[in-house]
């Protein structure tokens, strides 16, 4: 089952053309014909295109050309764009909208020979925590379609547990990468803001948004970045630096790397299992050589609060293109400003109009000091916080998440508790550096009926600013010593 | 801080987003929690703080000024709610 593989593993069987990326393609897409219908994470792949970029790769591979992505099939959560395709963000609002351009992490990944397809599930706009804010339908965990996903990027999560892509690419504002990474039992990478480009990505929060992949293992998430990576004119944020290559850091011993336990993070309310896996996972990394220390981060328990001033009050900047105007649906009216507010009325979700309204109030006249100003500084702090803990030690290890998966409509009528169930991740899009998550073991899944007895577990490793190589040493080192990235879901 | 003449009427029309009445009930309580929580920001000295727009600010970032092919026309207008003669059709403006 080629679907099965990591990309890895592809790239040798396809250089050695013991395979075709048509083989390869169709096995996930036959995948998804299978499995697709129980988790829902794709709204749409268009199978007769994803073939003929196959058939693409195929000429390509014939004629001697080898590259790591070179024939392998890559699905985009549906908030980048890709020409000819739609692009919803999982919206109605965007209505029958087709992308005219590509994205610059597509066109990289396209010039790197991979097959590009699907439109993966999210939750609309990139706002949640669990794909229900999805316009278009939840996503379900393949480890227990009781349960969510996490999110935003609950599609990208699920599509590579479930083995219907081999890698995906989602956008990670406050953890939509990490978190549901962890509870789907994958690896996601969000790199350090500046890294990849952001063109062609709909923007959430512009100060906070990063794309990054899913992949199956920490090698993949290595070769990933070094496709997707890289200084890109058309976004004016993008850093202009060298791109190394991130797998040699791969292999190479963490013995005398110090590692931050931030004590700030051992909170109550956080499952007893998740906290074993953590103590756990710390306990090898120390037997693997490294040295780990106790750090403070002590303006952490303000994070939550300041997340929710800064990405709203961007998000109603940057959703204000969504007007029914120039794109996407639109609800007539009388005069302009009725057709924006019927427009916007009908075609945002819940969670999109809470953000926009909260977004709008803390930039409005008399309250732009008291909250947005404020927690701009509070960010300063925060930031710092992580800039004196990095003189101290090479990367910090957290958990992901405080519990495993929850499940479907459980917290979506609470909003507060939903924001918190991202605290720990929340902080790595403040301070701009890269975070990663990776298995790092099981809780029981006690459910009668469960098909699978256990849901995944997720060690999130957070690295200094463009300290990249050092997480995949650290996370490679930890996976080659567990058995838990090798574990699949009974779907 | 806590916001008690939050007014989701007044914002919801800055922010040109028409609600029902049932959404302004539920929103708002939704909201008064939220601000609620947030307030916890007022227990923060940031008397000597610089406030943090982006991690990593880069200055003034230029690009050659030449000119380069640009979205054809109809590729432009392909998304179009509403269009005719190569423009977009909204409700009148002015009398």
């Amino acid at each position: 089952m080629l679907n099965q593989l990591t990309i890895s593993e592809v790239a040798a069987k396809l250089a050695n053309r013991e395979v075709s990326a048509r083989q390869v393609t169709q096995s996930c897409l036959d995948r998804i014909a299978a499995v697709d219908g129980r988790i829902h994470a794709f709204l749409s792949h268009d199978d007769a295109d994803a073939l003929a970029q196959a058939d693409a790769a195929d000429k390509r591979l014939a004629a001697g050309e080898r590259s790591p992505l070179l024939g392998v099939p890559i699905a985009l959560k549906d908030v980048l764009c890709v020409k000819g395709q739609p692009a919803n963000c999982a919206s109605k609002i965007l209505g029958k909208f087709i992308s005219p351009y590509d994205a610059t992490v597509v066109e990289k990944l396209r010039a790197a020979g991979a097959i590009v397809f699907g439109r993966l599930n999210m939750d609309e706009f990139a706002m949640g925590s669990s794909t229900e804010n999805s316009a278009f339908g939840t996503t379900l965990n393949p480890w227990d379609t009781t349960r969510i996903p996490g999110g935003s990027s609950g599609g990208s999560a699920a599509a590579v547990a479930a083995d219907e892509a081999l890698a995906t690419l989602g956008s990670d504002t406050g953890g939509s990468i990490r978190q549901p990474a962890a509870l789907c039992g994958c690896v996601g990478l969000k790199p350090t803001y500046g890294l990849v480009s952001r063109y062609g990505l709909i923007a959430f929060a512009s100060s906070l948004d990063q794309i990054g992949s899913f992949t199956k293992d920490v090698r993949d998430a290595a070769t990933m970045l070094g496709a997707i990576a890289g200084h890109d004119p058309r976004d004016s944020t993008s850093v202009p630096r060298p791109v190394p290559d991130y797998t040699a850091a791969l292999g190479k011993s963490i013995k005398g790397l110090k590692l931050g336990l931030p004590k700030e993070y051992m909170i109550g309310g956080m499952d007893a299992e998740v906290k074993a896996a953590v103590d756990a996972a710390v306990k090898k990394l120390t037997e693997l050589g490294a040295e780990v220390v106790e750090i403070s981060l002590p303006h952490t328990d303000y994070a939550v609060a300041v997340y929710y001033i800064i990405a709203t009050a961007e998000a109603s900047a940057n959703l204000a293109r969504f007007d029914g105007i120039r794109y996407g649906a639109r609800v007539d009216g009388a005069d302009p400003i009725a057709l924006y507010g019927n427009t916007r009325g009908a075609g945002f979700g819940a969670e999109v109009k809470r953000r926009i309204i909260l977004g709008t109030y803390v930039l409005s006249s008399g309250y732009y000091d008291a909250f947005y100003l404020r927690a701009q500084k509070v960010r300063t702090l925060i930031r710092q916080d992580f800039l004196k803990a990095f003189e101290q030690v090479d990367a910090i290890v957290t958990p992901t998440t405080p519990t495993p998966a929850f499940k479907v409509g459980e917290k979506s009528g609470d909003p507060l508790q939903m924001y918190l169930s991202d605290i720990f991740t929340i902080s790595c899009n403040l301070a701009g550096i890269p975070g990663l998550s990776l298995p790092c073991g099981f809780a029981t899944n006690a459910e009668r009926g469960a098909r699978n007895a256990k849901l995944p577990i997720g060690l999130q490793l957070l690295g200094k600013p463009f300290g990249e190589e050092t997480l995949f040493q650290i996370a490679h080192a930890y996976e080659q010593a567990t058995p838990w990235h090798r574990e699949k879901p009974a779907l | 801080m806590s916001a008690p003449d939050f007014d989701i009427k007044y914002v919801a029309r800055l922010a040109r987003l028409n609600l029902t009445p049932e959404e302004e009930t539920t929103l708002g309580a939704q909201l008064g929690h939220i601000l609620g929580y947030i307030a916890k920001l007022k227990e923060v000295d940031v008397s000597h703080v610089e406030p943090t727009a982006h991690a990593f600010p880069i200055v003034n970032v230029m690009r050659p000024d030449e000119i380069r092919p640009s979205l054809p026309h109809d590729e432009a207008m392909r998304n179009a709610p509403a269009k005719a003669n190569g423009l977009f059709i909204v409700p009148k403006i002015v009398e």
